[in-house]
């Protein structure tokens, strides 16, 4: 008989926290920049240089905790870990080994399989390292240090994860809730949110864990998807030919659907971790955390019952418009302006997520302001353009956020309600098409519609089409 | 006048007077280096462009009336591991040999807010890795008592350039002895404070944990005037301490009656030279004749505080020396290939046998395994030793012994066997371990005619109580200057 296993999966995600300035300096953690220039002697490791925390991140790093059930380390500190790279400028990250700031959480995901807790082993701070490019017609590398102290912390899940569908609906949660609490937007194709996964398989039934290997270079769900069930294929296929896993470190190359070995376990570095002399121990107090915890937003569950209770949203809405940051972001900001939620919805729930889908984005990446559909909505529907303008501007408010009004003024996009313009185009549209006329006249109801949909488009699709349908019926 | 022949203070009064200027000072002691560094070799830089320019608009803002504290306008040294904007900063260490940063060490700079014109960088132990000033890659400094012998070290180039009058007062650092030993062995007065009381901001990192800055300089009343100026909370350095009273000259009071000093039998047993026995004990009585209580204690733990002071120190070192691999600032090997090799030839040929000796042993005492048998244990060991010295506090102010088992060794005779040199940091590593203040004095001479120094300890932030207990002492002697000083 074929033997059966199960994938063990455990996740440890990276999420760069949305701070001003960097962890240990005062220097901007704004994205772009010329090279080294968001540097300063503390994040370039110049001699004598010393780090100061950043409170702020500490906050942060507390909220995420807070919001995913985690116990606050109140006497917690930093630990160096010493490798040699040239993107880290001091050549030892500072991390947290011993005293991490959260510890023992966990977040609740929904799955075909049913609702689980995956348990959060822990979170820790850290650094991020520079960037390092190769120059190929210098035939060196150069390194940029403007990521060079950019916060990050670290989530450690427990192994409590049996399939990708189950990782995807985890990474989703987190996400969320990280997003929810503004403490970062992590964005998975900027690497501002990073998922390593560790995965072993072990037959079903059996209690011990199988060899796990640890996969890098995730930039998306679906990514991390095909590489789940890559790497399980392989895993079984060793197991079945009767080899071992090896303990090793392996890069996915999504384009070729394949992993590779990156490091093994016996060349795998000592980072001689130990204390960090330079920074004091963090003493968190219970007022501290209880601040921290006040300071906490709405979250998704809230909005999901105020949208319905404030705005009379059905809860199919409310579910698609929380279930992203950006939706919901996008939907209050705008309704505020036009004061019509419903209709606010309907463009973001329909074309904007249609429009999303078609050019291959995610909701994050969505740039229209929401004065601008604010805008929209108020033309669609106070009638000044007709459902199938509306339609055409919405494109570009999505495309190049531009201002619908004026788009439409500058355009003479507005809906034409002069009788004489309609009646002059549904008299030609008449003589045009006697055949559709006779039909009508004959008692064939349906043949209106044709000639409607004629008079509109000779009007380019601007004309009032409640107005078009009286003047036919007037004339015929 | 011999402007040199001045304390720092003195100097700097007749500058408020109008009597010099600080050109003039400048002057002088770039002259005596002139005469002088051929022989005592206590700088790897001196900056007389920049001295010069310095001192002129420091005199400026004298006669304005912006500068009227005692140390304007007088020309200080400052040791080769605090970083100076614009001129090297070398360590005395091949792999910063070119090393000019960008920035000012906190000290440094508040030191120059005071008015201080430095005049250039101290020669040092490599990376402040050594009790001789001999590991430094430029050539070791002398002793200006007697040119056969060290100045002791790390910072002998601070502590021999005050000796032979190249500067009026001088910086130093101290990780474990490196201000008070050195001062001890060229006659001068030395103080390392409370850990946390002067920023490490700029100062090249040994070990972080036990590293602070302190003045040397001819005596008390000198020391006392530059630690109030440079020391102080600094928000860019985590470690340092927000303390409640700064005004260290106050302590300058020669009244000692009511002090309470211990003197730990354990600093006198085997090992220390009769002489410097003899000459710490006579200051201890003719500080009793002064008034205080003086009676004898076991201190012990002394014996484990050297190897908890390696483990500790190394492991630091090791990570904190990781940063120079000649990717970004100074030594980069010419020839290699590949990364790899690079970061090994340019840190093979970079640091010297000394520092790599540190590195490979606190690369050890932090790899897996290990950690736990030696840091742990040390850090251990480190708060056993803070305990006892608590204890101790409860029953004295201060606690007096030498500051190094023996007057300055011959150039030469320890660098062959580490061991016994790292043994000679005896009296001062504990008091780096507890983070507590000590200081350095001289109390006498040996029959070779080398300066002893007597060292004082006590509790953390009380600095005042050194500075009482010192002073005092200092008022019952005249200062000694060694014969190369008058050149």
């Amino acid at each position: 008989m074929e033997r059966q296993y199960e994938t063990v999966i455990g996740l440890e995600v990276h999420v760069e926290l949305a701070t001003k300035t960097k962890i240990f300096c005062g220097c901007s953690t704004a994205f772009g920049g010329a090279p080294n220039s968001h540097t300063c002697p503390v994040c370039t490791g110049m001699p004598g240089a010393l780090p100061v925390l950043n409170k702020k991140v500490v906050e942060h790093a507390m909220a995420v905790g807070l919001a995913t059930g985690c116990t606050i380390t109140q006497y917690c500190k930093f630990d160096r870990k010493n490798y040699f790279y040239p993107d880290n400028p001091q050549n030892y990250q500072i991390s947290q080994l011993y005293l991490p700031i959260c510890r023992d959480g966990g977040v609740e995901i929904e799955t075909s399989a049913g609702k689980k807790t995956v348990r959060i082993h822990e979170i820790h701070m850290e650094e991020d390292a520079g960037k390092l490019v190769h120059d190929e017609w210098e035939d060196a590398s150069i390194v940029d240090y403007n990521r060079s102290g950019v916060p990050l912390i670290e989530i450690v899940s427990e192994p409590d994860m049996r399939s990708a569908e189950e990782v995807i609906a985890c990474l989703e949660k987190l996400r969320l809730i990280i997003q929810y609490l503004g403490a970062s937007d992590c964005k998975l194709n900027e690497g501002s949110m990073r998922a390593d996964v560790n995965l072993s398989v072990r037959e079903a039934g059996t209690e011990e864990f199988g060899t796990r290997t640890e996969m890098k270079n995730l930039n998306s769900f679906k990514a991390i998807a095909r590489a789940i069930e890559g790497e399980r294929t392989r895993q079984i296929e060793l197991l079945e030919e009767g080899r071992q896993v090896m303990r090793e470190t392996r890069r996915w190359d999504d384009n070729k659907e394949v992993s590779y070995a990156m490091r093994s376990k016996e060349d795998a570095q000592d980072y001689r971790y130990f204390p960090e002399p330079d920074l004091v121990p963090v003493a968190i107090s219970d007022e501290w955390i209880a601040e921290v915890k006040a300071r906490e937003p709405e979250m998704r569950e809230e909005k999901r019952l105020r949208y319905q209770e404030e705005f009379g949203l059905p809860e199919y809405d409310a579910n698609i418009l929380t279930g992203d940051k950006s939706f919901a972001d996008l939907f209050e900001a705008a309704t505020a302006l036009c004061k019509k939620p419903k209709k606010v919805s309907n463009w973001i729930m329909v074309e904007t997520i249609r429009l999303l889908k078609d050019n291959g984005m995610a909701p994050d990446q969505l740039h229209m302001s929401p004065v601008n559909l604010a805008k929209l909505v108020t033309l669609a529907d106070s009638g000044t353009v007709t459902n199938t303008v509306a339609k055409e501007v919405f494109e570009l408010v999505f495309k190049e956020d531009i201002d619908p009004e004026q788009y439409v003024k500058e355009h003479g996009l507005a809906t034409v309600n002069d009788d004489r313009a309609l009646r002059a185009a549904a008299e030609q549209v008449i003589r045009e098409n006697p055949k559709s006329v006779q039909d009508y006249r004959n008692g064939k109801e349906k043949a209106i519609g044709f000639l409607v949909g004629q008079t509109m488009k000779a009007m380019r699709g601007k004309a009032n089409p409640g107005m078009v349908n009286q003047i036919l019926r007037e004339l015929l | 006048m011999d402007l040199m022949s001045l304390t720092a203070t003195e100097l700097g009064r007749h500058i408020q007077a109008k009597e010099v200027s600080a050109e003039e000072a400048v002057a002088a002691a770039l002259d005596a280096i002139e005469k002088k560094e051929e022989t005592v070799a206590g700088f790897v830089t001196v900056d007389r462009e920049g001295a010069r320019a310095r001192a002129k608009e420091v005199q400026r803002r004298i006669l304005a009336g912006e500068l009227t504290g005692p140390l304007a306008g007088v020309p200080v040294a400052v040791k080769d591991n605090l970083c100076t904007k614009g001129l090297k900063t070398t360590c005395a260490s091949n792999i910063l040999y070119n090393f000019v940063p960008g920035y000012t060490a906190e000290a440094v700079k508040r030191l120059e807010e005071a008015g201080a014109v430095v005049i250039g960088k101290t020669n040092m132990d490599e990376f402040a890795m050594g009790s001789t000033t001999e590991t430094s890659a430029f050539g070791p400094t002398k002793n200006p008592w007697n040119t056969d012998h060290v100045p002791g070290g790390s910072s002998g180039g601070s502590c021999a350039a005050v000796a032979a009058e190249e500067c009026s007062a001088a910086l130093g650092s101290d990780t474990g002895g490196s201000i008070r030993q050195p001062s001890a062995f060229c006659g001068v007065t030395g103080i390392k404070p409370t850990y946390g009381t002067v920023s490490r901001y700029g100062l090249i990192a040994y070990g972080s944990s036990l590293d602070q800055v302190g003045p040397v300089a001819k005596n008390v009343t000198d020391c006392a005037s530059i630690l109030e100026v440079i020391a102080g909370f600094d928000a860019k350095d985590s470690t340092s301490v927000a303390r409640k009273d700064y005004r260290f000259t106050e302590a300058l009071t020669d009244d000692v009656r009511g002090l309470r000093i211990g003197i730990p039998r354990d600093y006198f047993g085997e090992g220390l030279d009769p002489e410097v026995k003899a000459a710490v004990l006579a200051a201890a009585e003719t500080l009793r004749e002064l008034g205080a209580a003086v009676e004898e204690f076991d201190l012990s733990l002394v014996e484990y505080a050297i190897p908890a002071y390696y483990v500790i120190a190394c492991a630091e070192a090791g990570s904190n020396l990781a940063r120079f691999d000649g990717v970004k600032y100074g030594y980069r090997a010419a020839e290699y290939e590949g990364m790899h090799q690079m970061y090994k030839r340019s840190r093979s040929e970079g640091f010297g046998p000394e520092v790599k000796r540190r590195i490979m042993l606190g690369s050890f005492v932090l790899s897996s395994g290990y950690y736990d048998a030696y840091y742990l244990k040390a850090l251990r060991t480190k708060a056993l030793i803070r305990q006892t010295f608590d204890r101790a506090f409860a029953s004295y102010d201060i606690i007096l012994g030498p500051a190094a088992p023996t007057t300055a060794p011959r150039l030469g005779a320890s660098l062959a066997d580490p061991i016994k040199m790292y043994l000679g940091d005896i009296y001062t590593i504990a008091v780096n371990l507890a983070g507590l203040p000590g200081m350095s004095l001289p109390c006498g001479r040996d029959r070779a005619g080398l300066p002893i120094g007597l060292q004082l300890i006590a509790d953390c932030f009380q600095e005042k109580k050194l500075i009482r207990a010192a002073y005092a002492y200092e008022q019952t002697r005249e200062y000694e200057r060694c014969p190369l000083a008058g050149i």
